[in-house]
């Protein structure tokens, strides 16, 4: 805003009280919806989060509380540390640091020892985030650059076993997961065994749909209740701090997928048990959300949806992992650019004649 | 089927900001107290500037040419105030451009002040019947020589769109009154006390131009204007419609697809498809100029804001500088911050105030600092806000971007050019990204680039 030439001070005498206002001339429009910025966008996600933050913190306790406070600090302390290195203005109030780091912790499991979340929060700010300069700048979800970091160099602490204690004042986190419990029945199938006592017995639990849907079943802290991430996601929609297209999109291809992988007995779960279960919608609408790794265009974001839904069935289905949706989104975070160039809108009126 | 509740037309996107009409909403128009001193702007349009028809020191009288168009896509200017012509001088538009003008000095007696201007330029008789009377391209050149121009903003002579063209025949006439942006009254207040005038015009222009259908629109937040033209329309064909309230419904280019279901061609006007759009005030002018032979001397304009002590809808002679009105309103209040020509969402702010008021002008409007507050800007986001509100359905962050980095290409990919800067985009951009400005500059380096 530049300042004009007149005198900028209100003498504010009386007699000449007009005769010198301060007026500044800047570009229109000159009002704005003051309401809605990048910082209650931010806002607005924490918001959605807290009935599943609520619903981790009802079934693990206090390691959910612990584990999401953890990834909380020091994604902050990694956004005050990368901002300072790179001379930065400092950037840890705009609250994005406060999502990733919720985002990232309910994604861990909830026996994840402290300094994964440490290295995890740290990589996900670091590599996800500051060395693409910054907030809106990045590539990939940066809570999920963390996670996937943290996945593959600690295999053993993320890995499907990582979730199951036998032995433990939490009766649920005593069961598998119930992709696991489902990949494992699967496989068993497969592989020609008599599946019988044990697993079986598992598998019939795992299947119960209202323990599923409510979130009474084992699996990263934020992932279980899809209740609870479906209350909060029909918030941040109706606020439109994320676009219903990329949900709806990932709901719908993954139902779809799931239901014929169903069908041809490639999983022994229904497409509902694979909408509810895991962190399909945890997923959809919370990490595919992100604006910054998501297309423009309503018909882009769309399409992002079907994608990544897509992408998790598939490697639910034929790839080693019970779950997928970390890969499914960065996958498809890496085709965003394309996707937003396939969607260029046809203006109202045709396109300009230079750009037919 | 018809059903119960008809859906008012609209087009898609836009946004409803607060239409902060209270402040002159039921203020009546005021006529402004003769000026001391006009400047006259030899360009006041779209198109070619006038030639000077007077020499310094000359008598003239209201309504008298001192500016000649020599060009089509032209307007000659008339004195707004009797008086004598002083050296010819330069103005600074709001828009930044500085153009040749003609000041003149006020004599003590005028012909016309008060509500006898009021009074001959709206009051009286309207007849609405006897059209057929007027040859059409009689009424274009009574649109010329009385130096009309879209009064709406835009300026864009208006003989241009009465003059027949038998290539692009006209069928269909819409009558703006939607003044969709927030703070003006202007129209509003014309619609509301001389509906006449207004219909009368609109009955001359389909005259002129050969359309079948009339149709005035107005947004329907403003009932009452729709009634006193309901009333005034009545055995006359002139149908009035009412429009969703949306920014920007008086977009030409918006009207015609909400009204007539069309899409104007980019790059085209609504000649294109069969449709001319006369802003209400203009159709006045147009009825003025046919039936009392006179010209475009005066214009209604808002003077708004709550930076503004008294605000006002004023009847002002065209050169008064912004300084006049001001003063006539009771001056800027001490928390006063921009100072707009024209309303928030498209206007320009004055870096002078010493400014004349050219035809275009619809309004002023006073910002305060706390109206334009903005949150501090950011990098974009990505969210894809832009997107979801632009009328012309454009990737404004593309375009902005690009023209930041200096792509002209990618930026052409974006369609850049269609864009008509509504500022829709910056208006609801969580990072206050400046898009419209950076959109603005990227045009011009399109312009500069492409031109050489």
């Amino acid at each position: 805003m530049a300042e004009s030439g007149l005198p900028q001070e209100n003498g504010n005498d009386g007699a000449v009280a007009q005769a010198a206002p301060p007026i500044h001339v800047a570009p229109a429009p000159h009002i704005a919806e003051q309401a809605f910025t990048t910082r209650r966008m931010m806002a607005d996600v924490v918001i959605g989060l807290v009935p599943v933050v609520a619903m981790a913190v009802a079934i693990f306790h206090w390691y959910a509380v612990v584990q999401v406070g953890l990834c909380i600090l020091s994604c902050l302390a990694a956004e005050v540390l990368f901002t300072w290195m790179r001379r930065k203005p400092v950037s840890v109030t705009d609250g994005s640091a406060v999502v990733t780091g919720v985002i990232l912790g309910l994604s861990l499991p909830w026996s994840a020892p402290w300094y994964i979340a440490v290295i995890g929060s740290t990589v996900a700010i670091g590599l996800g985030k500051a060395v693409f300069g910054g907030l809106g700048c990045n590539i990939f979800n940066p809570a999920m650059v963390g996670r996937a970091f943290i996945m593959l160099s600690f295999a053993r602490e993320l890995g499907a076993s990582a979730y199951v204690v036998t032995q433990s004042r939490l009766d649920i986190v005593t069961q598998a997961t119930p992709l696991t419990i489902a990949k494992k029945f699967a496989a068993d199938l497969a592989a020609g065994k008599v599946v019988a006592g044990d697993i079986q017995l598992q598998f019939e639990s795992a299947r119960q749909l209202w323990p599923l849907f409510l979130g009474q079943v084992n699996g990263s802290l934020g992932e279980t209740s899809a209740l609870a991430v479906l209350i909060g996601g029909t918030y941040l929609c109706l606020r439109r701090s994320a676009s219903w297209e990329i949900p709806a999109g990932v709901v719908l291809s993954s139902f779809l997928l799931a239901g014929v992988g169903n069908w041809l007995g490639l999983t022994p779960f229904t497409a509902l048990h694979h909408l509810v279960g895991g962190s399909l919608l945890f997923g959809a609408f919370f990490i595919a959300t992100d604006p910054v790794t998501s297309p423009l265009t309503p018909k882009g974001k769309f399409l992002f949806g079907l994608g990544v839904g897509c992408l998790v069935i598939l490697i639910r289905l034929f790839s080693g992992y019970p779950e997928g949706v970390m890969f499914a989104v960065l996958l498809m975070n890496a085709v965003v650019p394309l996707l937003n160039r396939w969607t260029i809108p046809r203006p109202v009126g045709g396109p300009t004649p230079a750009s037919a | 089927m018809t059903s119960a509740v008809v859906r008012k037309p609209t087009f898609a996107r836009g946004l409803h900001p607060a239409d902060r009409k209270h402040f002159t909403a039921a203020a009546a128009i005021e006529v402004l107290p003769t000026p001391q001193e006009v400047l006259i702007p030899l360009l006041q349009h779209l198109g070619a500037p006038c030639e000077p028809a007077v020499k310094p020191r000359t008598e003239v009288a209201l309504g008298d040419v001192v500016g000649e168009a020599t060009k089509f896509v032209s307007a000659p200017v008339h004195a707004s105030v009797s008086g004598t012509t002083r050296r010819l001088s330069v103005a600074t538009l709001p828009n930044g451009r500085h153009v040749s003008a003609v000041p003149i000095k006020a004599a003590e007696e005028q012909l016309l002040a008060g509500r006898d201007l009021f009074a001959d330029m709206f009051g009286g008789e309207w007849p609405t019947d006897g059209m057929d009377h007027y040859e059409p391209q009689q009424i274009a050149d009574a649109a010329r020589g009385a130096g009309l121009v879209g009064l709406g903003g835009a300026a864009f002579p208006t003989h241009v769109k009465l003059t027949r063209n038998e290539e692009k025949p006209i069928r269909t006439l819409l009558i703006n009154g939607c003044e969709c942006e927030p703070y003006l009254t202007a129209d509003y207040r014309l619609m509301v006390e001389a509906p006449s005038p207004i219909v009368v015009g609109a009955l001359l222009a389909a005259r002129a131009t050969g359309a079948e259908e009339v149709i005035v629109c107005v947004e329907d937040n403003k009932p009452e204007a729709v009634e006193a033209l309901r009333r005034a329309t009545q055995q006359t064909g002139v149908e009035v419609r009412e429009l969703k309230t949306k920014y920007p419904q008086g977009g030409e280019k918006q009207l015609v697809l909400a009204v007539c279901g069309a899409e104007v061609p980019t790059g085209g006007l609504p000649l294109d498809i069969g449709v001319v759009v006369l802003n209400v005030g203009t159709s006045a002018a147009l009825a003025r100029a046919v039936l009392r032979g006179k010209p475009l001397t005066h214009r209604i304009l808002s003077v708004s804001g709550s930076g503004i002590r008294q605000p006002k809808n004023l009847l002002a002679a065209i050169g008064v500088s912004y300084r006049a009105l001001i003063d006539y309103c009771g001056g800027l209040t001490p928390d006063a911050a921009r100072v707009v020509a024209g309303g928030p969402m498209m206007g320009f702010t004055l870096g002078s105030l010493d400014v004349p008021v050219t035809k275009g002008t619809s309004g002023l409007t006073v910002l305060t600092r706390d109206d334009v507050r903005k949150a501090a800007e950011t990098t974009c986001l990505r969210c894809g806000r832009c997107v979801d509100v632009c009328p012309v359905n454009l990737v404004a962050t593309k375009i902005a971007l690009a023209s930041q980095a200096g792509d002209l290409d990618l930026a052409e990919r974006y369609h850049i050019t269609a864009c008509m800067e509504c500022g829709c985009c910056a208006y609801v951009c969580p990072a206050s990204v400046p898009l419209v400005q950076l959109i603005r500059q990227g045009k011009v380096s399109l312009q500069k680039a492409r031109g050489s």
